[in-house]
């Protein structure tokens, strides 16, 4: 393990932000923190790049201790929700700032700085726009700019606050596929802030879920979506419907019907949970009566808006072929989970 | 900063509203300033010349640019620190800091002088120290010097702090991860970025050092040629019914102050690409 987080404690006046914070990264590895806002993750990353210190605990890169040593020794490069660009530096200045403010005898000579710039400048496909100030180029390309001057300092850990938070969904998404092909080029260990489950997932190599200041689960994209280890990971990784139920012997039993539970679970009555895209509509049979209120398209699927009895709202999803296509707004029918997940 | 939809005047209202501006400032302002220039030049040009070539009227003119040229910077510094301060850190007592920051707007002139005749006259707390070590600062320069960084205190520092509220401390930051040292964070990331409004306070601050009036004339001690500064010149010249002598000096006084405004505008123009980029982004 290359970096290791271990113990973290961090309060702020009367506040604690951090908890028992532990995990570890591998050498390349790609982590994404997720978290609601307050969940401690951006105070992570800021005792990381040695902006705060924690009150216990330890932090440490390939065998040296990160506490004792200061922001700019720690070669950590950061970039910031808010692009953090130096506003009266052109492209080219920006991303030479780290390597220029070196002392001058470890400062790499002008000529190495400048094919260094143009290197980065190609890297982030934005060759033409050196000489640009930050107020003349777009969000999206501010934040390649920011990244490209994070690289500059060829750092050890690359860590990435919220970056794409301010841009639109489209710019996102073309940024995510970007960010990808860099780190894979690059090979650096990155640490990614976010909120947007679907971005963590989509980019990391291991997630982090923190929550209060925990670290609520710890795994692979796909462990964390099929496993998720709290209510609270489930909700948050996806909308969630809700109903209660009895189990017995692994199989949850409802008014009339069952269905299987996902990993193990006690005997008694639970809320349980399951996915919009893991419940079966049907006009007859067994399953909680429901009315139609909504039909909408979401992307490859069609989402389907219903309400219980006692006024419980559920949602599921199916694909744009099945019998789904036939119910509209107002009917009547039996909704049955495929699956449930159960939490104490 | 939003730019706001300008559009020339159509209705007769507006058109009387504009005359109304424009007849009010030329009234107050321009009115004044031509008679100034008029009186001083009653007589012709020699006696105005004669005027100001006399030592006392020299003495005076370099005294007050040697006030506001000790002055000015040690309130930039000032400003400087005192805007870093208000911006950077959360403390206990920060409003109480830009309270007591405003004060010199607030309070008399008089007083912002009285107070050193107080602290340093041969009555005042430490005027026994002064005495025993032979150090003169009322009626002396020191003095002038410290009424007049008194009475133009918050210029700069009132024209930083919102600007760098605005800016935040993220580029701060991002230069200190990029492995930036304090003195190269403010150099080459902070100083630049209020450059802009360093200046601008800079020049506000010198036109009313070099006008201050008030505070000045209390610790003066209105020595001629030696502690009279140009405003006080003035007053002096014109109670000795030497009009010529007075309204030449207030010319250059005058002169002084357009100067300085003319400076600032010829700034806005020439950086106002600048300017607005480092006030948008």
């Amino acid at each position: 393990m290359s970096l290791i987080i271990k113990n973290v404690n961090k309060t702020f006046t009367n506040f604690p932000a951090l908890k028992d914070v532990t995990f570890e990264a591998r050498s390349g590895e790609f982590i994404a923190l997720l978290g609601p806002s307050g969940s401690g993750k951006t105070t992570l990353l800021r005792l990381l790049a040695g902006l705060d210190t924690p009150n216990a605990g330890e932090i440490s890169f390939e065998g040296e201790n990160y506490l004792k040593l200061n922001p700019r020794d720690r070669r950590v490069g950061m970039v910031f929700q808010s692009y953090a660009l130096f506003r009266h530096m052109t492209v080219a200045q920006n991303i030479a700032f780290g390597l220029n403010v070196r002392p001058a005898k470890e400062r790499p000579s002008k000529a190495e700085i400048k094919s260094t710039v143009e290197r980065l400048l190609k890297l982030i496909q934005m060759d033409d726009l050196g000489k640009r100030y930050p107020s003349q180029l777009s969000g999206g390309q501010r934040q390649r700019v920011a990244l490209a001057r994070a690289l500059a300092i060829n750092p050890r850990i690359l860590l990435l606050d919220e970056p794409f938070g301010a841009l639109d969904a489209l710019v996102r998404k073309d940024l995510r596929r970007w960010l990808k092909r860099i780190h894979h080029e690059t090979g650096v260990t990155t640490i990614f802030v976010t909120h947007d489950q679907e971005e963590a997932l989509d980019l990391a190599d291991r997630v982090v879920v923190l929550k209060g200041g925990k670290v609520e689960q710890i795994g692979t994209p796909l462990e964390i979506h099929s496993q998720p280890s709290s209510a609270f990971v489930f909700d948050f990784l996806g909308s969630a419907n809700k109903a209660n139920g009895h189990i017995k012997d692994g199989i949850a039993h409802f008014d009339g019907f069952s269905a299987p539970v996902a990993g193990a679970a006690n005997d008694g009555d639970y809320t349980l949970r399951f996915r919009p895209y893991e419940a079966h509509l049907s006009r007859t049979g067994a399953g909680i009566p429901v009315t139609v209120t909504a039909v909408l398209p979401a992307g490859s699927n069609l989402r389907l808006e219903l309400k219980g009895t006692d006024g419980a709202l559920f949602e599921t999803q199916h694909s744009h072929g099945s019998e789904a296509q036939g119910f509209s707004v107002g009917d009547t029918l039996r909704l049955k989970p495929e699956r449930v997940y159960a939490y104490a | 900063m939003t730019a706001k939809a300008a559009r020339a005047p159509k209705t007769l209202g507006a058109y009387a509203l504009l005359a109304f501006a424009l007849l009010w400032l030329g009234l107050i302002i321009l009115l004044p300033l031509i008679n100034v220039l008029v009186t001083a030049f009653s007589q012709g040009l020699p006696p105005y010349l004669a005027a100001l070539h006399t030592e006392d009227a020299k003495a005076a003119i370099l005294l007050t640019l040697l006030v506001a040229a000790i002055a000015v910077p040690l309130n930039a510094i000032f400003g400087i620190c005192a805007a870093w301060c208000i911006t950077r850190f959360e403390f206990k007592g920060k409003s109480l800091l830009l309270s007591i920051l405003d004060l010199p707007f607030s309070i008399s002139p008089v007083i912002s002088g009285l107070v050193w005749i107080l602290l340093f006259g041969a009555q005042g707390w430490f005027g026994f120290l002064l005495r025993d070590h032979d150090i003169k600062i009322v009626f002396a320069l020191p003095g002038l010097v410290l009424a007049t960084v008194l009475v133009t205190l918050p210029f700069i520092a009132r024209e930083l702090i919102p600007l760098m509220e605005d800016q935040g401390t993220d580029e701060e930051v991002a230069a200190r991860t990029l492995g930036a040292r304090g003195w190269d964070i403010f150099f080459r990331v902070t100083l630049p970025n209020i450059k802009w409004a360093l200046l601008y306070g800079v020049l506000l601050c010198t036109a009313r050092a070099m006008g201050e009036f008030g505070a000045v004339s209390v610790v003066s001690g209105h020595i001629r040629g030696l502690t009279d500064t140009l405003p006080l010149y003035i007053e002096i010249t014109y109670n000795q019914y030497d009009t010529i002598g007075a309204f030449a000096a207030a010319s250059i006084l005058a002169g002084l102050a357009i100067v300085t405004l003319v400076l600032k505008s010829l700034l806005e123009w020439r950086f106002a690409g600048e300017l607005a980029a480092s006030r948008r982004h």
